[in-house]
């Protein structure tokens, strides 16, 4: 059977799963869409939380990220998962015995106040905005990647998908996908990496294998730190990171994942108080799977290239010799050579190959039977190659069965999917619930939000597909932006206004303003606005200064509430209610 | 009510404790042991490098996993305890 058929069927049949799912999870109230009625048991949600949270990013682009910067990348490791900690102990359980349906109904009740709610419904929407159009983009380039269709084919595919089951079945339909997509994308993932273990290290486990002793007698890390010194790079175990660079960045990612509103959301799904703490556990077990599995990935990944492009005496490998996916993926563009010494073969050294980083094609073969590129830069490094090869090449590189191709673009591709799909939900509650009930007319019916909440998630969809289309050039450094505002805006007036009997709107909304303003200045001007590095403050990069941000919060919150009234006494009784367990029963109707 | 009062005021204090202690434990293997301490652990080898680095792409997030439950355990003990389960 060709590859294409199999992709398709592997594809085909995951799409035909979610839709039968959808169906039969249809949403029949508000409370169904927006918490999938309060009962799903706390494994379920785990499952389905890790593949909410695993996005095309973290299935495609994490091993290569880890696999070029080494141990720097461990910022990424803790930081994606350590925020499951704050949020067992510090947010999910009285989230969930406040028993409402989403962020700002929180943030809006507890400061009894429509000015702080309107943040944090603006915060809401541009973080899930941010992350939702990488997440089209993905399942559009998966497409054109194995399925040999145009982008935006791909992309309008996807919308789809998606539409069916985030607008008939709203959270109910979604999670119970969700736990499909997540047995999917681990499959995926794991698959490749188990035979990968097994031919580079004769481990079966990828997490023992990397610290295994390869034929050569030398450990995997060793060799790849020889390996990269000898290439001109820093030791893969080294990184170049400041420490407090490393500190900011873990944190800011922590606490921007504890803040992330369509992660929090999850947790108003489950029955009781109890299982929102455990079900983060289970959320985290099903993420550790993944990301445990990362850091071998990356190593061995890495190991096998260089050998593969320099060959065993590091001298290069004539072009014509290179193994089919080599082609393949220079045919894609992922990969880039320019044989700047004109002997034909292949050199990988560190340096960039190419000006500006990434090669440009011109429409010619060279010699070789190679494509020609109109960049090349001086130095001596002739390869470009992406991150995202990491995993996309992964079974090429490794000589896998044509099957195991085809299971890592339906894993990509429901990655990215569930990804999106919880986005999505979370900007069309914010819209039908938070705006149109709670702000705007206060007095529709229940039938009726639940058709705005589907009229919010199909302008969405549509709005989500045309940046999927039309990406802006900033997808990429925006990321940082949505970590940062959910570090520096939502995380600090949630945990206040759990841990803080004293905390008012005052002290709140002045807080979040700082927290938001600080955070977005200092990233638009070193994002875009060309600020160079020496201008950083302490060596702290755009991606780490949500931590700043979320300092400057808690502080000026904390010396604003000083400052003015205390809250009403029935809010101190909230607070102190959503303290205990006892009497939470079921998501409030209102 | 008093009586409820003072419990409930207990039940958070522990509870408090509770999660200072795990967040000791979160904050000393992944920003102690994965990037503070780093230098410290350097000595001690794991797999063909240093305990450090283990730390930052293994052993912080075993250990995360490991704080949610014992947490999620002694706060399901506790509600029991004290009566305030749902």
């Amino acid at each position: 059977m060709s590859l294409d058929l199999l992709t398709y069927m592997f594809i085909g049949g995951s799409f035909a799963l979610y839709i039968g799912i959808a169906i039969w999870a249809r949403a029949g109230s508000t409370k169904e869409f927006y918490v999938a009625g309060g009962g799903v048991p706390p494994v379920a949600n785990g499952m389905a939380t890790a593949a909410d949270w695993m996005s095309a990013a973290s299935f495609i682009s994490l091993a290569g990220i880890v696999s070029f910067i080494g141990r720097d990348g461990a910022a990424y490791l803790m930081g994606w998962t350590g925020g499951y900690v704050l949020l067992a102990m510090l947010l999910a359980p009285y989230l969930r015995k406040f028993g409402k349906f989403t962020v700002p109904d929180f943030v809006g009740d507890r400061y009894y106040s429509s000015t702080a709610r309107t943040i944090a419904v603006i915060c809401t929407i541009v973080i899930s905005f941010t992350y939702v159009a990488g997440q089209m983009r993905g399942v559009g380039i998966v497409f054109s990647r194995y399925l040999h269709v145009d982008i935006n084919t791909g992309v309008i595919v996807g919308m789809v998908i998606v539409f069916f089951y985030a607008v008939l079945g709203g959270m109910k339909g979604i999670t119970y996908t969700q736990v499909a997509q997540y047995c999917v994308l681990i499959m995926a993932f794991m698959v490749p990496a188990f035979f990968l273990s097994m031919q580079v290290t004769g481990h079966f486990l990828p997490q023992t294998g990397l610290g295994a002793t390869l034929d050569t007698g030398k450990s995997v890390l060793a060799t790849l730190n020889d390996l990269s010194v000898e290439l001109g790079f820093d030791q893969y175990t080294q990184g170049n990171k400041s420490t407090i660079d490393m500190f900011f960045m873990t944190a800011a990612l922590m606490c921007g994942t504890a803040g992330l509103p369509h992660v929090i959301v999850r947790f108003f799904t489950v029955p009781r108080v109890k299982d929102a703490r455990i079900s983060a556990g289970w959320a985290l077990i099903f993420i550790a799977i993944l990301y445990t599995t990362v850091p071998a990935v990356a190593g061995f990944g890495r190991v096998n290239l260089i050998e593969t492009i320099n060959g065993p005496d590091n001298a290069g490998v004539e072009y014509t010799q290179m193994p089919s996916w080599f082609k393949n993926w220079e045919s894609s563009g992922l990969i880039g050579w320019a044989d700047k010494n004109g002997d034909g073969k292949v050199q990988y050294l560190a340096g960039s190959a190419f000006e500006g980083g990434k090669p440009e094609f011109l429409d010619q073969r060279g010699e070789y039977g190679q494509r020609l590129t109109g960049n090349a830069s001086v130095s001596a490094n002739e390869v470009y190659v992406d991150r995202d090869i990491m995993v996309l090449a992964n079974p090429e590189i490794a000589n896998l069965p044509d099957w195991v191709i085809a299971l890592v673009a339906a894993g990509a591709v429901a990655a990215a999917l569930s990804t999106a799909a919880g986005l999505l939900l979370v900007i069309s509650t914010s819209i039908s619930h938070d705006l149109m009930k709670k702000t705007i007319n206060p007095n529709i019916t229940d039938q009726q939000e639940l058709t705005y909440a589907r009229l919010a998630a199909i302008v969405a969809i549509i709005i989500a597909g045309y940046f999927g289309i039309n990406p802006p050039g900033f997808v990429a450094q925006v990321v940082a932006l949505a970590f940062g505002l959910a570090a520096s805006s939502v995380f600090p007036a949630i945990i206040l206004g759990i841990f803080s009997t004293r905390m008012n709107t005052q002290g709140a909304v002045s807080g979040m303003l700082v927290g938001l303003s600080v955070t977005i200045a200092y990233i638009v001007y070193f994002k875009f606005m060309g600020g160079t590095p020496d201008q950083l403050l302490f060596g702290i990069s755009p991606e780490g200064f949500g931590t700043v941000g979320m300092l400057l919060n808690f502080t000026v919150a904390l010396l604003v509430s000083a400052m003015t009234p205390e809250p009403p006494a029935e809010i101190q009784t909230i607070i102190e209610d959503i303290r205990i367990p006892r009497g939470a029963g079921e998501a409030h109707t209102h | 009510m008093a009586d409820d009062k003072s419990k409930a005021a207990q039940y958070w204090s522990t509870n408090l404790r509770l999660i200072l202690g795990s967040l000791v434990v979160w904050a000393f293997v992944s920003y102690g042991c994965g990037i503070l301490f780093r230098p410290l652990l350097s000595g001690i080898s794991v797999g063909g490098t240093d305990l450090g680095f283990w730390f930052a792409q293994q052993g912080s997030i075993l250990t995360f996993i490991g704080i949610i439950f014992f947490y999620a355990w002694r706060m399901n003990k506790l509600d029991k305890e004290m009566g305030l389960e749902e």
